[in-house]
């Protein structure tokens, strides 16, 4: 390589090459990462745009912002783009992509031009998602029930069904991706036992993302050969089920819970122990929940289905089995919080999201176990009860633990400190925004409001506690707009991060940041365990700020 | 029961939130970094870890044992229910009682009496829910999906349909009318009723001329259905089912589906020819072949005599 400018920076994967060419027919997972992480930052804000109409129609009880028929293309289309274009690409497909192969040692993802690939077909996928949306959109709530999406609905379901059924090749490309990298490419002396836990946590989400994935695939194809050419396969006056529909979209669309929420738990296992100063408690325990979260999890599907006419001993097996996926949970939330006993903890933004994810993951995990429990799922079935519960687990989870690994890799990906100060005041705004807006709708769900309603006129005591939700969720959308700001400004007058500025231990903090395109400059051999935090100084910063 | 159950969950959500919450807070305050102590290095606990998963598994086997048995009531009618058909469309609650009235989007019944409600719809999924009951249950084209309770109080209670069907979702709302029996009563008599619901039935089994093969008096060339409600039904293919109203349903609209044992399939398919109220009459009538009707809504004494087949 010659260089002809003098360039006193080291070369990295930022500026090893020049050009909208050399990020488009990049290789590079690091490079591949930031396309994503450009990408799901756009559709994300798609997906909060429609929130934010959503929370101002219901401001008031009658319909009177939207047209009912908007109203219902607003929530279906919040959920399919949070669900199928930001949740499910987000931490794998950005940071999983940016620190997998450098937390084994690697150079690369095993098959780097398959990951290009995928990101293409994200691409493909979101391009015809918009197309949907600017020529009318969808109205068949995310879920696509048939046979409303098959047989009634006059929106365009084919286009988006078809959006969502691209996607899923990208998911699919990703998880093989990472499950051939875990097994093949790791350094030498890094062992299953020594993998960090974000690594374990993903190897348990690809797995899902392979096993699960083509069945959605093939449930969106039979709703758009439904709708196309007539056939009878959930259509009751032609001999076929709606009711077969939600056992095949569950069967992917529960696992898919799993698939956003497990990368997050990826990062909160990272995140506690480094500012704990401390190896993670139980690592065995907590990695092998991950493998049981993402083995019980295929088993639980029907538990969406409890009042839509399944027979009384298969609701019985699967609330039981229900249970059974929650204990896992259960165990990783005691084992982080045991991380903290006797460590030495500090408060920084990264730790501030890994604490809100476990308060609030908590709170989403024993809602659940409300659902799970067959007489009060009847109850709060289907009303905003459940809407609150799955924003917990969502937002509260995946989302908090998404920005939580934003900030603590942000000096690796970019090689520049963020303001930690903004970035503490961020997390408290979006915690406050978050329990304002989504712990509301828990007792608006218990008092009967069903979900999907566009005009509650007839229940006008419902309107105090979706103007809280409402008011809340304005709170929340400037807690997200502020690391945009903050982030945005530190890649230009941002504090070089050095390094390893939290000192954590991990493979990827022992190489320079932002690191070179091969990650190291030689293999890393690898002869500690995970989370060596006893070996480990303290970060530089820290010492001096606490003095 | 449900509230019960609802109510123990709030306690031990709250009390595993704030624990949580608490030690984390306690564990940051007191181990926040300080300079000069060193975080104490812990490999894990298996006694822990054994403890804090065998102790939510035990507490989660009782919610689930519990939830279990308030399920198990809801998806079990009492016997004696009174019957009252409900036929859901995009967007109205269609209400058929077995005594031959019909409103919409209000459902009458009286106060103290297990009432089950017998649901189709004849378009999308609805689902029917009374939150002051505490219950719901899909509304399923091309099936029949029940639901049974009992007011214990009179008054008027919300129904709403909770499983999005379209543009008014929100609109397919209605009322649930409890009243005592003198009212219900005086509320079942009032209006223009042109018969039972069973007799209507009975006017359609003619009319479409069913009665030509399933006669009553010597063997026809379909079953004799006098006393086949409710009973297993031997299949041609060996296999027995219970003749329930699915059942007879699905012999009306795919009457090959499943053909009894000893009979031809040569009976036609009036998928298309019959609406899903006429359906609902035709159960009702075969229904009441086979019982002393279950009982109407308005209690044994109310009870109409079981419509005789025409000779």
């Amino acid at each position: 390589m010659a260089t002809t400018a003098v360039s006193v920076e080291p070369k990295n994967y930022l500026n090893a090459e020049y050009g909208i060419r050399s990020w488009l027919f990049t290789t590079d997972h690091k490079r591949i990462a930031l396309l994503y992480l450009v990408s799901i930052t756009a559709m994300f804000f798609f997906g909060g745009f429609f929130a934010l109409l959503i929370r101002l129609e219901l401001l008031t009880p009658a319909g009177d912002l939207l047209l009912a028929d908007t109203y219902n293309k607003m929530f279906s289309m919040h959920g399919q783009v949070m669900v199928f274009f930001f949740l499910i690409p987000s931490i794998p497909a950005v940071l999983g992509n940016f620190l997998i192969p450098m937390m084994i040692g690697a150079k690369d993802l095993a098959f780097p031009r398959i990951n290009l690939l995928s990101w293409y077909i994200y691409i493909a996928a979101a391009i015809l998602y918009l197309v949907c949306i600017v020529t009318g959109g969808v109205d068949t709530g995310w879920t696509f029930y048939t046979p409303y999406s098959s047989l009634f609905s006059n929106t365009h379901v084919v286009e988006a069904g078809l959006a969502i059924f691209i996607a899923g090749f990208s998911s699919i490309l990703t998880g093989l991706n990472f499950v051939v990298t875990v097994h093949r490419m790791r350094a030498p002396g890094m062992t299953w036992s020594r993998l960090p836990l974000f690594v374990w946590s993903h190897y348990a989400t690809s797995i899902i993302m392979l096993l699960g994935t083509p069945v959605i695939a093939i449930t969106l194809v039979l709703v758009v050969l439904e709708r196309t050419l007539n056939l009878g396969i959930f259509d009751p006056s032609r001999g076929g089920d709606p009711v077969l529909f939600q056992h095949l979209f569950w069967f992917y669309s529960h696992p898919a819970v799993y698939i956003m929420i497990l990368p997050s738990m990826a990062v909160v296992s990272e995140i506690v122990p480094c500012f704990s100063r401390k190896r993670v408690f139980g690592y065995n325990f907590v990695a092998m929940a991950s493998v049981a979260i993402a083995v019980i999890g295929f088993l639980v599907w029907a538990h969406h289905m409890f009042v839509a006419g399944i027979s009384l001993y298969s609701a019985l097996v699967f609330s039981f089995l229900t249970f059974l996926v929650a204990v896992p949970s259960a165990i990783k939330v005691f084992n982080w919080t045991a991380t903290m006993y006797k460590g030495s903890v500090s408060f920084s933004t990264p730790m501030l999201y890994a604490m809100g994810f476990i308060g609030l993951f908590t709170i989403g995990g024993m809602t659940g176990v409300f659902l799970a429990a067959l007489g009060v799922d009847v109850h709060v079935h289907d009303t905003y009860f459940v809407i609150a519960h799955f924003h917990y687990v969502m937002v509260g989870g995946a989302v908090l633990g998404y920005l939580g690994g934003i900030h603590f890799w942000w000096p690796k990906i970019t090689g520049k400190l963020y303001p930690e100060a903004w970035g503490r005041l961020a997390a408290v705004i979006v915690f406050i925004g978050f329990n304002l807006t989504f712990f509301p709708q828990f007792i608006l769900g218990y008092l009967g409001m069903p979900r999907r309603y566009w005009d509650y006129s007839h229940m006008p005591e419902w309107q105090a506690l979706n103007v809280l939700s409402t008011a809340g969720a304005s709170i929340l959308a400037v807690g997200y707009l502020l690391p945009m700001v903050y982030l945005f400004w530190s890649l230009r007058y941002g504090k070089p991060s050095g390094d390893n500025p939290w000192m954590a231990t991990g493979l990827e903090w022992r190489t320079a940041s932002p690191p070179p395109t091969f990650n190291f400059d030689e293999t890393p051999v690898v002869t500690w365990e995970a989370y060596d935090y006893e070996k480990m100084p303290l970060p530089e910063q820290e010492v001096t700020l606490e003095r | 029961m449900v509230d019960l159950l609802y109510i123990f969950l709030v306690l031990l959500s709250t009390v595993a939130t704030v624990g949580i919450a608490i030690t984390i807070l306690i564990f940051g305050m007191k181990y926040r970094r300080r300079h000069g102590r060193e975080a104490q290095q812990i490999e894990g606990s298996l006694l822990l870890e054994i403890t804090w998963s065998v102790i939510p598994l035990g507490i989660f086997f009782v919610i689930f044992v519990w939830g279990a048995v308030i399920y198990f009531q809801m998806r079990t009618p009492p016997r004696d229910a009174a019957e009252i058909y409900v036929v859901g469309k995009q967007w109205m609650w269609k209400i058929q009682h077995v005594e031959g009235q019909r409103e919409i989007n209000e459902l009458h019944v009286p106060v103290d009496r297990d009432v089950k409600l017998i649901m189709t719809s004849q378009d999308v999924i609805h689902s029917f829910f009374v939150p002051e009951f505490r219950v719901k249950q899909d509304v399923v084209p091309g099936r029949y999906t029940t639901l049974w309770f009992k007011a214990t109080q009179t008054g008027t209670y919300h129904l709403f349909c909770t499983q999005y069907c379209g543009t008014q979702h929100s609109g397919m709302i209605g009322d649930v009318v409890v009243m005592n029996p003198i009212d219900y009563q005086n509320w079942m008599s009032g209006g223009t009723v042109t018969g039972s619901l069973a007799q209507n039935g009975q006017t359609l089994f003619q009319q479409l001329g069913c009665s030509t093969c399933h006669r009553f008096d010597v063997q026809g060339r379909g079953p004799n259905l006098i006393g086949a409600f409710g009973k297993p039904v031997q299949l041609q293919d060996g296999r027995t089912v219970m003749a329930d109203e699915n059942y007879v349903r699905e012999s009306i609209l795919v009457p090959t589906a499943k053909v009894v044992s000893g009979f031809q399939p040569i009976m036609p398919s009036f998928q298309g020819q019959v609406s899903e109220e006429q359906l609902t009459a035709l159960v009702a009538y075969v229904k009441s072949l086979s019982q002393q009707p279950a009982g109407a809504a308005g209690g044994p004494t109310n009870n109409p005599s079981p419509v005789v087949p025409a000779p």
